[in-house]
C-alpha cells in the first residue's frame, strides 16, 4: 500500500525535477497529499484530489497528478489547478496563491460526470463509496505523436502541453501518421 | 443526494456548496465558513453515485459554470467558484 511519505516524496522529487515548489502551506500541502494517497487507494493512481475521477484510468490519464494542465497553469498563473506545485516566487510569498481557473477542456471533464466504475478491488482503509457502473466508458482515441524538436514519441489522445523532455511547447508536436507499405 | 448540512449563527442566506472529500481548497473553504460561523449544506462530489454526478454537473452547467471545485451558490442565485473570501464575505453580508 502506498504510503503518505512515498507520495510526499514522489510530489517533492517531481518538483525538484521541474524547477517548482510544494504549497508552503503545511496543512494545505498535508491535505493534497492525503488526497493523492486516498485517490490511489480508491482508483489504484494518484488522480488529482482536486477533481472529479471517472475511475477509469483512460479517461483520467490527463488529471493523472502531475496533470497535464500543471505546466501551462504554473507558467500562466504560478500554480497548478490543485496549488500542489507552485512557483518559486508563490513559495517565497511574494505573490500570494489564489484558485485558478480549470484549463481541463470541458469535453473532458463531461467524461467523468457520465460513469464511474468501481475501485478496482480497492483495499483502501475505509470502504470506497458504492459506485455502479453507468455506461461504457466513452471511446478514448490514442495518437502517436512526437515532438519535432528532440523527438520524444507518445501514444496518447492528445500531445502534452510541454515536452516532458525537452520542454518544447505543444505546438512541437506533430501526429505521426502510419500507412500500410504498399 | 447526501447533502450534509452545517449549523451556525450565521443563516440569512441559503448556501450550497459542491465539493471534492480530497480537495484542499475544498476544505479551506468549509474551514472559511465554519470559522465565520455560517450556515450552509455541501455535497461531497467524489462520494455521490453516478446519477448525482451528472444532476450536479448539468446543474452547474445550467448557472454558466463548468464543474469546478469548490463552487458556492447563495441564495439559489449567486455562483461563486473557489475560495474567494471576498466575495462569499460580500454575498453573506458579514
Amino acid at each position: 500500500m502506498i504510503t503518505l511519505e512515498k507520495v510526499r516524496q514522489r510530489a517533492e522529487a517531481d518538483a525538484r525535477t521541474n524547477g517548482y515548489y510544494l504549497n508552503p502551506d503545511p496543512d494545505f500541502l498535508q491535505d493534497l497529499l492525503e488526497g493523492l494517497k486516498r485517490n490511489e487507494e480508491r482508483y489504484g493512481y494518484p488522480s488529482c484530489p482536486c477533481r472529479l475521477a471517472a475511475g477509469n484510468l483512460e479517461l483520467d490519464r490527463d488529471i493523472i497528478c502531475p496533470c497535464d494542465y500543471r505546466d501551462p497553469d504554473v507558467a500562466e498563473y504560478g500554480t497548478c489547478y490543485c496549488a500542489l506545485y507552485v512557483r518559486k516566487d508563490l513559495y517565497e510569498g511574494k505573490t500570494p496563491i489564489s484558485p485558478i481557473p480549470e484549463r481541463r477542456p470541458s469535453e473532458k471533464q463531461a467524461r467523468s460526470y457520465g460513469i464511474s466504475v468501481e475501485a478496482p478491488a480497492s483495499k483502501a482503509t475505509e470502504p470506497a463509496p458504492a459506485m455502479k457502473v453507468a455506461g461504457q466508458p466513452a471511446e478514448v482515441k490514442k495518437k502517436l505523436w512526437y515532438c519535432r524538436q528532440c523527438g520524444y514519441v507518445v501514444f496518447r489522445e492528445d500531445p502534452p502541453y510541454v515536452c516532458p523532455i525537452c520542454k518544447a511547447k505543444r505546438e512541437m508536436f506533430a501526429q505521426i501518421e502510419i500507412s500500410a507499405l504498399g | 443526494m447526501n447533502k450534509i448540512k452545517v449549523s451556525g449563527k450565521n443563516n440569512k442566506h441559503k448556501v450550497l456548496m459542491y465539493a471534492i472529500s480530497t480537495c484542499a481548497w475544498c476544505k479551506k473553504t468549509k474551514k472559511f465558513l465554519n470559522d465565520s460561523d455560517v450556515e450552509y449544506e455541501y455535497v461531497d462530489v467524489d462520494l455521490t453515485n453516478d446519477e448525482d454526478h451528472e444532476k450536479i454537473r448539468e446543474d452547474m452547467i445550467k448557472r454558466g459554470e463548468e464543474p469546478s471545485y469548490p463552487t458556492l451558490i447563495v441564495d439559489n442565485k449567486t455562483v461563486i467558484t473557489g475560495l474567494r473570501k471576498d466575495k462569499i464575505k460580500e454575498a453573506l453580508e458579514f
